[in-house]
């Protein structure tokens, strides 16, 4: 097979890919969306496999299959819950994979260098066996900036991955030094930079990697539990930023295509992210919160509690129902008794609908995934900017462990470290039931004055049990 | 100033105008009070009772009209009375100004002040002096002892030695001050009580009269009450059909039907026709609270009491209040006090027309030799009016101009970007070679299409798209697969290992985002 087969099979698996990201603006085209991605990627790998300078194919075949196995065995058997922890692991592996290819390039570009021409080593050989002195300079760039990148991305996943799993504390942590400490390594890195393309040596390579795995590490350890959602989707950026810089570095157009894409989709998905959390991008990016500007506003009252007796009469009553799930539903699964309460409300011809804040949970979305695999409709689960307006109309809100995104503190205390934040306004319901695990601050730390107000009632308990114990008493 | 009282004129009114109560009252705020001889009698206040409240006796009609600044009345004067007014004279008493042009005119020709109370405002500060609620509370409460005298059996449901008696099923149409009163008194004698009115939203009101709402399969926007300071308005020929099949359907089971439904300056509306009075059962009541302007039953004969041929009893009397001269009096002499104490802001005997007070200004019909009737609406809304959301309706022009100046900004800063970002790969192009500026612009391109394509992505899809992307970025295998062909053993293993992770993360991102997506459903 010619060269021109390869890049014909290129540019229709980038078409594809393009597709299937367009696709994912609706329910049902995403089912067809997810196609186009695998028809793409089969596409481009099968297109390099049989292409020129390909070798090795059935070892290749060999580790594809193997490598396949073990995903479909984690895909089949993780828990939705589970889905965040995935994701973030999921981007460690290609930032290793990153990292590699990127030693690999350097490692056959040195080979090639020292022989001065090496025809059977392999097209990527014989390309950089071609370039010219200056061509040579900006591939030692691009591949130092995807070794970069890929190891950044690599540590930085698998803390994400801690993070989520519940693996590493979930507080926002910092080395002495902070800031400073990644602006050091940062420059250490660039330093490496000009090292090496003085010297072409591995060692200022290794140097760097080493340097960049450290930021990754401690700019993660420093992003508290609740920016976790933006973490992951600027992960997911970071992984595809360096596949673009390999694909410069390797000349492989489709590289930097697919790289780009998800590079910009991540970038954007963190946007919307930081704009629903009313966080600035850069902050977010380099660690965490910004220091509050004073002390937070003291809290009033006293938390009161209720039973299912209480919580199960008040929505017999009541007409209208307001459900704000958050990352505490996730943990305690209770998704399945949630949906099941939300059928028998429905049967009784209550407006049962739920109310979704754009962060809720540990991923972007995480909430609606995980409804959906309960079977709540998904014409009944509302966003943030829809359902706001409604909640003075609402007999009941049950919020079933979510904390910052219904934190009242966010418009009314203007030193609380969420202040500005857009917030679900439950508080202006009529009732108002928190279903949580015990008196805490939960994952942010950030005490919410919602819990102590008025109209509120704490119904405590895990989740998955207080909506078991609900279910009998609805008649 | 002289306060004083004639006796009724119009046949068969026993109300009167002031008590021995209200005018110790107003002897308080400084007026002087006097009655015409025998005024109370009918209403079980004698002259002597009078007169030991300090209230002057006079003998006749015209010495009383002479003597006094102020007088009040029960009913519209006649002719005569109308004649006996005199310039600078307050006349204080029902009037009916829509249908008494005459009245008016006359009260402006002889330059006197005339207060009409049916026109006192239905705000929260003039129900003190709200005759027409409380003499529709009588009204209603005399309206179903009226049925029940002329009802042949009990009330209530009993079950006795001698035998079972079911309990009466009594229908009150129009849910005012007097169906209201009706559903009280009704479900107090223990009927089974049903209630129906134009405006949906008495029905909280009438449930908590015990009675319960009868609810029309009718899909409207009525209009809210509270536009129509608190009265009920016309309403569409589909809405009257669906009510009237409602009726019709009632009619049979129904022992007493009290009909009470009035729109303001206006025939009562038609509501029990005949085919529903020959439905009804022998020894029915039909109390048609409404007789006085024509009456909801047609067949109603006002001011009367007839049978129907099936047996359907009829009564279309008006003087309901009358018929309770005592109770109407006292209440209505008190709305008159407190009527005459907002007129009297000093407390000093003398009257202040304020006509900038809203409850005064909407009730004076005639003023200085002027007619002041239709009053301009009052600046309290008679009803906490549900607030509205009052969109602003933007004029096409500002709409036009709004959209101008987005578009220009929007313009400005795409050009702005545009322009950078061209500078920019100018730069860069200036010194990179050709073969690097060819993936470039494969790079820039892409990252655009990046940014266009994501910003459609539905809110709740986020998730499966962190988990596409993540897929689809293991396209670095490419990278891998392009090296492991490269003799040198340390290049294979790192690609093997590339390849074999990229695996894992193909197969995994993809299957799981299909698991997710295959759980999306609609209701």
């Amino acid at each position: 097979m010619d060269f021109g087969f390869t890049t014909a099979a290129y540019v229709v698996a980038a078409v594809l890919f393009i597709l299937s990201l367009g696709g994912l603006s609706g329910q049902e085209s995403a089912k067809r969306a997810v196609w186009y991605g695998i028809v793409g990627m089969g596409l481009a790998v099968f297109a390099t496999l049989i292409g020129p300078g390909a070798g090795l194919w059935l070892l290749s075949l060999l580790l594809i299959a193997g490598g396949g196995t073990i995903g479909w065995y984690v895909a089949n058997k993780v828990e939705m819950t589970e889905m965040p922890q995935l994701v973030a692991a999921m981007h460690s592996l290609v930032g290793l994979a990153a990292v590699f290819v990127g030693y690999n390039a350097h490692f056959v570009m040195g080979h090639v260098a020292g022989l001065h021409g090496g025809e059977e080593l392999g097209t990527f050989a014989a390309l950089v066996a071609h370039k010219s002195p200056v061509e040579l300079n900006i591939l030692k760039v691009e591949l130092f900036l995807g070794i970069f990148i890929g190891a950044v991305t690599f540590t930085g996943s698998v803390i994400a991955y801690g993070k989520l799993a519940g693996k590493v504390s979930s507080t926002a942590k910092k080395l002495p030094g902070g800031h400073a400490l990644n602006a050091g390594a940062a420059a250490l890195s660039l330093i490496c930079l000009f090292w090496y393309m003085g010297t072409g040596a591995f060692f200022p390579l290794f140097i760097m990697t080493l340097a960049a795995l450290f930021i990754g590490y401690h700019l993660i350890m420093g992003i508290g539990g609740a920016d976790m959602p933006v973490v992951v989707s600027m992960l997911n950026s970071y992984s595809g930023w360096a596949a673009a810089a390999i694909g410069f570095s390797l000349s492989n157009d489709l590289l930097i295509v697919v790289g780009a894409l998800v590079g910009s989709s991540g970038a954007i998905l963190s946007y919307i992210m930081c704009k629903a959390m009313n966080r600035s991008f850069i902050s977010v990016i380099l660690g965490g919160f910004g220091g509050a500007s004073g002390p937070a506003m003291e809290v009033e009252g006293e938390q009161v509690a209720i039973d299912a007796d209480g919580v199960a009469n008040a929505l017999n009553e009541a007409e209208s129902v307001i459900i704000v799930p958050g990352y505490g539903m996730a943990v305690a699964q209770a998704q399945a008794a949630v949906s099941e309460l939300t059928n028998k409300l429905r049967a009784k011809g209550k407006n049962v609908r739920f109310a979704i804040h754009p962060v809720a949970g540990r991923l972007p979305g995480h909430m609606n995934v995980l409804l959906a695999e309960a079977k709540v409709p998904y014409d009944i689960v509302m966003e943030m900017d829809e359902i706001n307006e409604d909640f003075p109309d609402t007999d009941v809100v049950i919020v079933i462990g979510s904390n910052d995104i219904v934190n009242p503190a966010a418009q009314e205390d203007p030193n609380s470290p969420i202040a500005g934040m857009p917030v679900l306004e439950v508080w202006k319901a009529k009732q108002v039931f928190v279903s949580k695990r015990g008196q805490g601050t939960g994952y942010s730390g950030i005490e919410n004055p919602l819990f102590y107000k008025e109209n509120t009632r704490m119904f405590y308990g895990d989740a998955k049990d207080s909506m078991n114990a609900l279910l009998p008493k609805l008649d | 100033m002289k306060f004083g009282v004639p006796k009724e004129v119009f046949e068969g009114e026993a109300r009167v105008a002031l008590t021995p109560e209200s005018a110790k009252q107003l002897q308080k705020l400084g007026y002087d009070c006097a009655i015409e001889t025998g005024a109370g009698a009918l209403a079980g206040f004698s002259d002597k009772d009078y007169e030991e409240a300090g209230v002057e006796i006079i003998k006749t009609p015209a010495a009383l009209w002479k003597a006094c600044d102020i007088v009040a009345k029960v009913r519209q004067p006649n002719a005569t009375e109308m004649k006996r007014l005199k310039k600078g004279q307050t006349l204080i008493s029902f009037f009916n100004p829509a249908g008494n042009e005459a009245g008016m005119k006359a009260a402006k020709a002889r330059g006197a002040n005339v207060i009409a109370m049916e026109m006192v405002p239905r705000i929260s500060r003039a129900q003190k002096m709200d005759a027409l609620s409380s003499m529709a509370n009588i009204a209603g409460y005399r309206a179903v002892i009226e049925a029940g005298n002329n009802f042949g059996r009990f009330f209530t449901g009993q079950i006795t030695a001698a035998g079972k008696v079911p309990p009466a099923k009594v229908l009150v149409v129009g849910a005012g001050v007097a169906g209201l009163a009706a559903i009280g008194t009704s479900t107090s004698l223990g009927a089974v009580t049903y209630a129906f009115d134009v405006r949906p939203e008495v029905a909280e009101q009438v449930e908590s009269m015990g009675a319960q709402f009868v609810y029309l399969d009718f899909e409207e926007e009525q209009q809210d009450g509270a536009a129509t300071g608190g009265y009920a308005s016309v309403s569409s020929p589909e809405f009257r059909e669906a009510q009237l099949a409602k009726f019709r359907e009632l009619a049979p089971e129904m022992d007493i039907v009290i009909t009470t439904a009035l729109i303001p300056n206006r025939e009562a509306p038609e509501l029990w026709t005949e085919d529903m009075v020959a439905a009804m059962k022998p020894g029915s009541v039909i109390v048609d609270l409404a007789a006085e302007k024509g009456g909801n039953c047609k067949q109603t004969v006002k001011d009367e009491k007839i049978v129907t041929e099936n047996g359907v009893t009829i009564i279309g009397y008006t003087d309901f209040p009358s018929r309770m001269a005592t109770q109407a009096s006292t209440l209505y002499a008190t709305n008159i006090r407190h009527m005459m104490t907002d007129l009297t802001p000093e407390k000093d005997g003398q009257i202040v027309h304020d006509m900038e007070d809203d409850v005064i200004r909407g009730a004076t019909v005639a003023y200085e030799g002027e007619i002041t009737f239709p009053p301009p609406p009052p600046k309290v809304a008679a009803i906490a009016a549900k607030p509205k959301e009052e969109v602003k309706e933007k004029t096409p022009e500002e709409k036009r101009a709004e959209e101008v100046a987005a578009f220009k900004a929007q313009t400005k800063q795409q050009v702005t970007l545009i322009a950078i970002g061209a500078a920019l790969l100018l730069g860069v192009g200036l010194v990179a070679p050709a073969s690097f500026m060819q993936h470039f612009i494969v790079f820039v391109l892409s990252v655009f299409v990046g940014f266009q394509v994501i910003w459609g992505v539905s809110h709740s899809l986020h998730t499966p798209l962190m988990a596409v992307t993540n897929a689809i970025s293991s396209i670095i295998i490419l990278g891998a697969l392009l090296q492991i062909g490269s003799g040198n053993w340390l290049v294979i293993l790192l690609a093997s290992v590339s390849i074999f992770m990229a695996g894992i993360n193909i197969f995994g991102g993809f299957l799981v985002t299909r698991r997710m997506l295959a759980m999306f459903q609609k209701s």
